[in-house]
C-alpha cells in the first residue's frame, strides 16, 4: 500500500518533478550569486539617511532605493523624463551598473513556476509539489520499513544498483526536498486561494502632514535612526508635492517620514502572520539564506537521479512479477502456492515452483498470501515461499496473510512446507518465514516438510529444495530457477597458480581477461562486450557448462588490477568448480559480475581485521593489494599445510614488505601445530581486543563453519568491551562473506 | 474636494445614462515589450496639483499588490470602496488596455489630469507613468508614457 503512494505520484509526475527540479537548483543558486556581487556594511556603519543622501548626491531623480534580501541595493530614479534604475553601492551611493532583472533567471524561474504556461501551469506546479510533499514522506516511511526500524535510519544500507542510489540519494535529500515541496505547495495553495495569505496593506497614508519646507533627506530624524542592515525600502515623495512624504520599509514593519519635520509618522510593526510570509518564502526561494539555497539546490540535483532509478527500479519489479498461465482455480485446486514477496523475487522462485508442479500433474493454485481464502476444498499440499522486509516484518504481498489465518479452515489433509527467502548477513534472516511456519504448525497443519531458509537467491539451495521435497511428494521435481540471468561476458583464461594438490585439496587462483572478440564479431556484437567495473569483493557468476544456474566466486581482483581473479577450491563431486579446475590456459568461460558492496574495508585508517580460511583468502589479498595508502590491515589465515596450500604465499611476502599488510597471521590444521584460524585469534585476544576498542572493522570470508567458529571467538573477545559481533554488524564494523 | 469626489465616484461607477452631461470617453493603455509578468496599472484623476480625485480603473486583481501603484495607493488610501468595480485583469507586456468610462461634462476642460501608475513584479513600480491633462484639445493625441506604457491616448466621444 505505501509502496502503491510511493510509486503512483512517483511514475505520473516523473518527467515534471525532474523539469521542477533542475529548474529550482539553477535558481537556487541567484541568492548566492547575489551575495557574492553585493556591498555590504558593517552594522551601524551607514544609516538610511545617510545611504539616501549619498545616493541623492549621484541620483537627483531618485524615486525609490530598495535593499534586495541579498543586500543589493538598487536605485530607481527619473532623468530627462526617463525611468532608470541602477545598482549602487550602498557605502559610497555611487552607481555599479544599470539594474536589470536577469532574463536568463526570469525564464527559468517562469518554467519552475508554472511551466511557461501562466496560471495552468502554476496549477500544475502547484500539484506537483504536493506530489513531491507525498513521495518524500511515502519514501522515507519505506526507507525505514527497509531498514527495520527509524534507529536504523542512518545505518549502511544494502542492496546494489538502482535501489541502492535511489535509497542513499533520497537518504541524503529527502529533508531539503520535503522543507522545498511543503513550502511550494504551501505557496501555491496560497496563490489559488486555498490558503489564507496574511497580507498586510500596510500602514495608512497620514491624514496631516507639516506640509513644510523640505529638509534634505541626510538630516531626516527618522532615516538617521535605521540602520542599513534593517532597511528594506525607501519610496521619496512625488517632486514638488509639498503634502507627500517619504515611505519607509524596514525590517520590523512601515511606516512614512515627513519631509519637512523628518518625523516618523503612522509607523506599523510588521504583522506576525507577514513575518512567517516572508519565511515561507525565503525557505523556498532562499532569499537572504544563501546557505540554505544551496543546500536546497543540491537536493533537488537528486531528483533526476532519483526519478530514474525509482523508473528503473519500477520497470524491473515489473518484468519479474507477471502473468502465471495454467494457475488452477483456487476450488479446484489439490496443491497451493502462496507467495510473500516485497520486490517481487520470491515471485520467479513461486513460478518455477508452479510450472515445475503443473508439469507433474498437480492442479496448482498460485497467489500471493495476502489472497488467504478461507478455504481450499480441494487442496492437500500448501507451499508458502516468502521473503522477510526489514526487520523481521512481512513482506507487501503478506502483510495480511497473518490477519486471515485467523478465518483459515483448513483440510485434515492439507500439509504445508515454509521456503524463506532473505539474507543471511541480516540479524533476523528469514524471520517471517519462520513466524510463519510456526503459526501454520499451531493452526494444526501437519509439516510436508520442515522450514527452510535461501540465502540470496541461491539457486542451487532452490534446486536441493525441490530434490528433498520430491522425495516427500513421491514425484520428481527439478526446480531450476536462476533469477533474471545476466548478460555474460566471455573471459580467457591467462593464468592459474594450482595449490593443496599434494593433500588432496586442490586449490587454486585463476586469472581470466575479457577475451578479444575478433574482427567481424567485435564490430556487430553489442552485448558481448568488456565487464562492468568490479572490486574485491564483488563477485564472478560462472555459467557451469551444461547450463546450470550460475555458480558464484568472491572476487579477488578490482578492475583496474587489469585481470579477474578468483580463488577456487574444487569441491569433491563439484560441478562448477570441477569444470573451472579443469580449464588450461586460454579456456572460456562465460561469467558476469554481481556487485556486493556490502562487503568492503571501510576507508580511513582504522585497523581492518582481515579473517579467512582456505580459498576465502582471495577477496581479503584483493582488498590487501588494493591498500596502497597503507592502512593498517591485518590477516588472519588458516589452511590445511604450509608446504602445499598456502595460497597468496609470495604476493603476502611482498605485501607484508611494503607495508600494504600490517601483520599476517596463518594457521595450518594439518601441520604440527594443529591450528584453525580461530585459535590464532584467541592467541592475539589483547590485540584484537584493544584494536575492536578503537573501532576496527572486521572483515571475514571462507566457509559457514568457520564463519561460526570465528564469530564466537570474537563475541568472546568483545565481552570485556560490553559488545558483541550483532553490535558491530549494526554499525558495519563486521562483515561476512559466507559460502 | 470632498463632494467632487463623490460626484466622480457616482459618474464612473453607476454610469446612468440619465446624467446629461455625462460624456464617454475611452482610455487606450499601450504597454511597451517590457520582460516580465502581467503589469498592474491604474489610471485615475488627480487635480492640476497632482492630488488625488478618483479612480477610473485599475488593472490587475490581487489588492495586495496595490500599495505598488503608489501614487494612486496614497491618493486612494486603498479605500475598497474607491475602487470597487472599476477592477479588471492586469495587462502582459506589449498588450493594450482599452476601456471605455461615462465620465460628467465638468471634469473636462477643468484642469483635471488623467495619472497613469503601473508596477511588475520583481521590477519597479513606476509613479505617474503618464500625465496627461483632461482637455478637449488633448483628445486622441497619444501621450508617452516614462515607464512600462509606451503610449496612452483618452478619445472624447
Amino acid at each position: 500500500m505505501l509502496r502503491k503512494f510511493h510509486r503512483l505520484p512517483g511514475l505520473m509526475a516523473g518527467l515534471f518533478l525532474i523539469v521542477l527540479s533542475v529548474t529550482g537548483a539553477v535558481l537556487a543558486l541567484a541568492p548566492t550569486l547575489d551575495r557574492v556581487s553585493a556591498v555590504i556594511p558593517a552594522f551601524g556603519e551607514v544609516s538610511v539617511a545617510e545611504l539616501a543622501d549619498r545616493v541623492v548626491t549621484h541620483y537627483p531623480g531618485t524615486e525609490q532605493i530598495v535593499r534586495e534580501p541579498s543586500g543589493k541595493v538598487i536605485v530607481y530614479y527619473s532623468r530627462d523624463g526617463q525611468a532608470g534604475a541602477d545598482l549602487v553601492n550602498p557605502v559610497t551611493g555611487e552607481g555599479i551598473a544599470p539594474y536589470e532583472s536577469s532574463a536568463f533567471f526570469g525564464w527559468v524561474k517562469d518554467l519552475h513556476r508554472a511551466f511557461m504556461l501562466d496560471d495552468a501551469g502554476r496549477a500544475l506546479a502547484g500539484v506537483l509539489a504536493a506530489f513531491m510533499v507525498l513521495l518524500c514522506i511515502s519514501g522515507i516511511l519505506l526507507l525505514a520499513r527497509r531498514t527495520g526500524g527509524w534507529r536504523n535510519l542512518l545505518r549502511p544500507l544494502s542492496g546494489s544498483g538502482s535501489k541502492r542510489i535511489h535509497a542513499e540519494l533520497a537518504r541524503f535529500a529527502v529533508l531539503g526536498l520535503l522543507l522545498s515541496a511543503l513550502t511550494g505547495s504551501y505557496l501555491s495553495a496560497q496563490r489559488f486561494g486555498f490558503l489564507p495569505e496574511a497580507s498586510e496593506i500596510g500602514p495608512t497614508f497620514p491624514a496631516e502632514v507639516s506640509g513644510g519646507q523640505p529638509a534634505p533627506v541626510g538630516t531626516l530624524k527618522a532615516l538617521g535612526n535605521v540602520d542599513f542592515g534593517e532597511f528594506r525600502e525607501l519610496v521619496f515623495p512625488y517632486p514638488g508635492d509639498s503634502q507627500d512624504v517619504y515611505s519607509l520599509t524596514t525590517r520590523g514593519g512601515s511606516g512614512f517620514v515627513d519631509q519637512a519635520t523628518g518625523e516618523l509618522l503612522q509607523y506599523q510593526p510588521r504583522s506576525d502572520g507577514s513575518v512567517v510570509q516572508q519565511w515561507i518564502v525565503s525557505l523556498h526561494t532562499g532569499e537572504g539564506l544563501w546557505w540554505l539555497s544551496l543546500i536546497l539546490g543540491a537536493a533537488a540535483l537528486t531528483v533526476p537521479v532519483l526519478s530514474m532509478t525509482g523508473g528503473i527500479i519500477w520497470w524491473q519489479r515489473r518484468r519479474s512479477s507477471g502473468q502465471l498461465p495454467d494457475n488452477a482455480d483456487a476450488s479446484q485446486a489439490d496443491t497451493l502456492i502462496l507467495v510473500g514477496s516485497e520486490g517481487n523475487a520470491t515471485w520467479g522462485f513461486a513460478r518455477e515452483l508452479h510450472s515445475s508442479l503443473n508439469k507433474a500433474g498437480f492442479r496448482v493454485h498460485c497467489s500471493e498470501m495476502n489472497a488467504l481464502a478461507n478455504q481450499y476444498p480441494q487442496a492437500s499440499r500448501l507451499f508458502v515461499l516468502t521473503s522477510t522486509y526489514g526487520d523481521g516484518d512481512a513482506p507487501a504481498s503478506a502483510q495480511q496473510f497473518m490477519a486471515r489465518l485467523g478465518n483459515f479452515r483448513p483440510g485434515k489433509a492439507l500439509t504445508f512446507a515454509v521456503l524463506g527467502f532473505g539474507d543471511r548477513q541480516f540479524p533476523n534472516f528469514c524471520k517471517f518465514a519462520v513466524e510463519v511456519d510456526a503459526a501454520l504448525a499451531n493452526k494444526g497443519l501437519g509439516r510436508l516438510h520442515g522450514l527452510e531458509k535461501i540465502d540470496r537467491c541461491a539457486a542451487a539451495q532452490f534446486s536441493e529444495w525441490g530434490e528433498s521435497i520430491s522425495k516427500d511428494i513421491g514425484v520428481p521435481l527439478t526446480l531450476d530457477y536462476n533469477p533474471l540471468p545476466p548478460a555474460t561476458v566471455e573471459l580467457e583464461l591467462v593464468e592459474r597458480a594450482d595449490y593443496g594438490l599434494a593433500i588432496q585439496a586442490p586449490t587454486s587462483i585463476l586469472r581470466f581477461k575479457a577475451a578479444e572478440q575478433g574482427g567481424w564479431t567485435k564490430v556487430f556484437s553489442g552485448n558481448h562486450k568488456t565487464l562492468p567495473s568490479f572490486e574485491a569483493g564483488d563477485l564472478l557468476g560462472v555459467m557451469p557448462p551444461n547450463g546450470q544456474a550460475p555458480r558464484f566466486y568472491s572476487l579477488a581482483s578490482s578492475a583496474t588490477d587489469g585481470v579477474v581473479e578468483i580463488c577456487v577450491r574444487k569441491q569433491p563431486g563439484g560441478l562448477c568448480s570441477g569444470y573451472l579446475h579443469a580449464l588450461r590456459l586460454g579456456d572460456r568461460i562465460e561469467g558476469f559480475v554481481r556487485q556486493n558492496p556490502e562487503f568492503r574495508p571501510a576507508k580511513g585508517n582504522l585497523p581492518i581485521i582481515l579473517i579467512g580460511a582456505g580459498a576465502g583468502i582471495g577477496p581479503l589479498a584483493g582488498f590487501i593489494r588494493k591498500n596502497t595508502s597503507r592502512n593498517p590491515m591485518y590477516l588472519y589465515w588458516g589452511g590445511r599445510d604450509s608446504r602445499s596450500d598456502f595460497l597468496y604465499q609470495p604476493e603476502l611476502g611482498d605485501y607484508l614488505d611494503d607495508l600494504r599488510l600490517t601483520g599476517l597471521n596463518t594457521a595450518f590444521s594439518r601441520s604440527d601445530e594443529r591450528a584453525y584460524v580461530q585459535d590464532k585469534l584467541r592467541q592475539d585476544q589483547m590485540a584484537l581486543r584493544q584494536m575492536a576498542s578503537k573501532g576496527a572493522q572486521f572483515l571475514v570470508c571462507g566457509g559457514r563453519d568457520m564463519a561460526a567458529g570465528v564469530r564466537q571467538v570474537i563475541d568472546d573477545i568483545l565481552k570485556p568491551l560490553n559488545t558483541d559481533v550483532e553490535s558491530l554488524k549494526k554499525q558495519g564494523r563486521y562483515l561476512e562473506d559466507i559460502y | 474636494m470632498k463632494k467632487n469626489l463623490c460626484a466622480l465616484g457616482l459618474a464612473i461607477a453607476v454610469a446612468i445614462p440619465a446624467f446629461a452631461q455625462a460624456r464617454e470617453v475611452a482610455f487606450t493603455t499601450e504597454l511597451q515589450n517590457y520582460r516580465g509578468d502581467g503589469a498592474y496599472v491604474v489610471l485615475y484623476l488627480t487635480d492640476a496639483s497632482g492630488t488625488y480625485q478618483g479612480t477610473l480603473w485599475v488593472a490587475g486583481e490581487k489588492s495586495k499588490y496595490y500599495k505598488h501603484l503608489s501614487g494612486w495607493a496614497r491618493g486612494s488610501r486603498l479605500d475598497p470602496a474607491e475602487y470597487d468595480g472599476l477592477t479588471g485583469a492586469s495587462v502582459t507586456s506589449g498588450r493594450t488596455l482599452k476601456i471605455t468610462l461615462n465620465l460628467e461634462d465638468s471634469l473636462i476642460d477643468s484642469g483635471y489630469e488623467v495619472r497613469v501608475d503601473s508596477a511588475v513584479e520583481d521590477m519597479r513600480d513606476i509613479r505617474a507613468d503618464v500625465v496627461a491633462p483632461l482637455t478637449t484639445e488633448g483628445s486622441g493625441k497619444p501621450v508617452s508614457g516614462r515607464g512600462y506604457v509606451s503610449s496612452f491616448t483618452y478619445d472624447l466621444q
